[in-house]
């Protein structure tokens, strides 16, 4: 229970396009990441699969059943929403309870769903609380509860962790990834911070300019990116892009290579530079080097690592390393 | 160590200048009220001074529970007030919740055909009105003026109820339709609460230039039976003669119900503001 399909989505808004052909399929149990910049149609096309918004033209199915006009009550989905969207006026528990109460479900079976969901997610003390008294993490939690509660075949999160600080957006990623597992439901999780993707996904499908550019699991992405957006987009600091003839490839446009896999050397690089800034992090050390007629080249280091500003450095890419480009941005 | 005294001074003038502000707009009400409870030779002789024992006196009081059927047309200010009231606020939300919640054609065009009345008073319309009721049979009945008051508050209140209901989060509402609630339960239960402190403003604006109207009651009700309390007053302004005592009693009496419907919408307005949105 809990597969889903789209065929050939399409939404636009008026005359612009924000979705132009999603075809994908989740399989059962799934945990799938939409991820891309804002503005590539990745929370309209999570909005299309709610039921939230009627997509232009294409087919949504969920256990193979064509819900693309069923009412989001209906389709037997749940949504965790950025803002976490919980009813100001009512207790965590009524919140909890809202949606089995107005499925007209017996009081002992929404009593029993709502213990399971605060046992799940230590809720226990809150339930009499209303919203406005908990802190924002214990709100998403709420809100997770909510959803939860439901037995939803397919889990929609909509950037669920965006609006928490550091230390509770890894707290919770962690509770929704245990969930996950304990559950063992369908997710589909709609975020822009790659962090999240690649810790959270079974699969990844990054989307761009309202298409998709690639699906794949974490380590396909990283290692294996069909064009320079996904290269671009997965992988901090970002995969450096140097021009083919520079490197004497004069058959290649561009050349990607990850700040990780290249290395600091004395000489005999396969190019020259000058250090123009360091930073440490601790773990790792990122050099910026700057080499004539390029953007500054990132070098990523493990550990502790000392570089002098303004030295000049010679760079070496490990072996089989680079990618290569075509014109069109698609790899060779 | 200049801040504090900066703040003392701060709050000792702007309390200067909120004082002042309630002085004047206190003044002519209080004025009325003192007066209403002296003799007449006392009103014109002294107006700012307080009733004593040597020029105390109810007799304008007394005049208007004779002269008339006060009490009905306390009722009748009333009813019209609070009925216009209501519809105002239910007809005015449920056209702002459209106008901002869905997406259709002339959406725009819709919200900006519905503010124009802000702009073009009713009263240009008046001998339409007149004819309308005319040919309706509804004149001198309280329905006409509910339905003259109705349609002269709906345009502030959508303007001022859409722009509030556009701050209600968008994510709350889809949560709602997730959850399996139906539009109009998102719109009274969701909605409504979150725009609780719109429609307490609205209200008293709607109510303030309702409960006051002497136009339409002049013309679209004046018989004995709907009078309002602002045209059963008229009856002691005579061309030659007024009875300032009445007038002035009248004018007093008509002041509580107003006070009591504002608090209560205070009231409203205070609480929706403390409830808290939640984000």
């Amino acid at each position: 229970m809990g597969s889903l399909t789209l065929q050939d989505i399409q939404k636009s808004f008026g005359k612009t396009d924000v979705l132009n052909g999603i075809d994908l399929s989740v399989s059962d149990g799934e945990f799938l990441v939409f991820v891309g910049p804002s503005g590539c149609g990745k929370s309209t096309l999570l909005r299309i699969v709610a039921g939230l918004e009627n997509p232009s033209a294409g087919q949504v199915l969920i256990d193979d059943k064509n819900v693309t006009t069923v009412p989001p009550a209906k389709r037997g989905i749940a949504m965790v929403f950025q803002t976490y969207a919980l009813y100001p006026h009512l207790s965590v528990q009524d919140n909890m309870s809202l949606a089995l109460q107005q499925n007209n479900e017996s009081k002992q079976l929404i009593q029993q769903r709502v213990e399971k969901a605060s046992d799940l997610l230590s809720l226990d003390t809150l339930l009499k609380r209303r919203p406005a008294e908990l802190s924002g993490g214990q709100r998403q939690r709420v809100a997770i509860g909510r959803a939860i509660v439901r037995e939803p075949s397919l889990f929609l999160f909509d950037e669920p962790l965006s609006n928490l600080d550091a230390a509770l957006r890894v707290q919770t990623r962690l509770e929704i990834a245990r969930l996950h597992n304990e559950l063992s439901a369908t997710m589909i999780y709609v975020t822009h911070d790659q962090v999240e993707a690649m810790t959270l996904a079974d699969r990844i499908v990054v989307l761009n300019n309202g298409l998709i550019q690639q699906v794949g699991t974490p380590m396909e992405l990283y290692n294996n990116p069909v064009n320079l957006f996904v290269a671009g987009f997965i992988g901090t600091p970002k995969m450096n892009f140097i021009p083919g003839d520079k490197l004497g490839l004069p058959n290649v446009q561009t050349i990607g290579v990850r700040p990780e896999h290249i290395s600091l050397v004395e000489s005999d690089g396969e190019l020259q530079g000058t250090v123009t800034h360091v930073e440490h992090l601790g773990a790792d050390t990122n050099i910026y080097v700057s080499c004539e007629g390029l953007e500054p080249v990132v070098v990523r280091v493990f550990g502790e690592f000392h570089v002098d500003q303004g030295a000049s450095a010679a760079l070496r890419f490990q072996e089989n390393s680079a990618l290569q480009f075509d014109a069109t941005g698609m790899r060779i | 160590m200049s801040t504090v005294r900066n703040s003392i001074s701060n709050s000792v003038a702007s309390h200067a200048v909120l004082l002042l502000y309630t002085f004047i707009a206190l003044f002519p009400v209080v004025l009325i009220v003192i007066n209403s409870f002296k003799t007449r030779k006392a009103i014109f002789r002294s107006p700012l001074s307080p009733p004593n024992e040597e020029t105390f006196s109810t007799v304008g009081y007394e005049t208007v529970m004779k002269q008339g059927d006060f009490i009905l047309y306390f009722q009748n200010s009333l009813i019209v007030t609070v009925v216009s009231i209501f519809f105002v606020l239910l007809f005015g939300a449920m056209a702002a919740f459209a106008l901002s919640e869905y997406r259709f054609k002339g959406n725009t065009l819709m919200g900006l055909y519905l503010a124009l009345g802000i702009m073009i008073p009713i009263r240009l319309g008046t001998v339409s009105i007149l004819q309308l009721m005319v040919a309706t049979g509804l004149v001198n009945t309280l329905t006409a003026l509910i339905l003259v008051y109705t349609a002269q508050g709906l345009p502030l209140a959508i303007f001022i109820l859409s722009e509030f209901m556009h701050q209600v989060s968008k994510d709350l509402k889809d949560a709602g339709r997730i959850d399996g609630l139906s539009e109009y339960r998102i719109f009274y239960r969701l909605v409504m609460p979150l725009v609780r402190p719109a429609l307490a403003t609205v209200a008293i604006f709607t109510m303030i230039p309702i409960w006051n109207d002497l136009w339409f009651p002049l013309i679209l009700a004046p018989a004995e039976a709907t009078k309002t309390v602002t045209l059963g007053s008229q009856v002691f302004i005579g061309q030659f003669v007024t009875d300032w005592n009445a007038v002035l009693a009248a004018l007093s009496m008509a002041i509580v119900p107003v006070l009591l419907l504002y608090i209560i919408f205070s009231r409203q307005l205070i609480s929706g503001l403390t409830a808290g949105a939640v984000k």
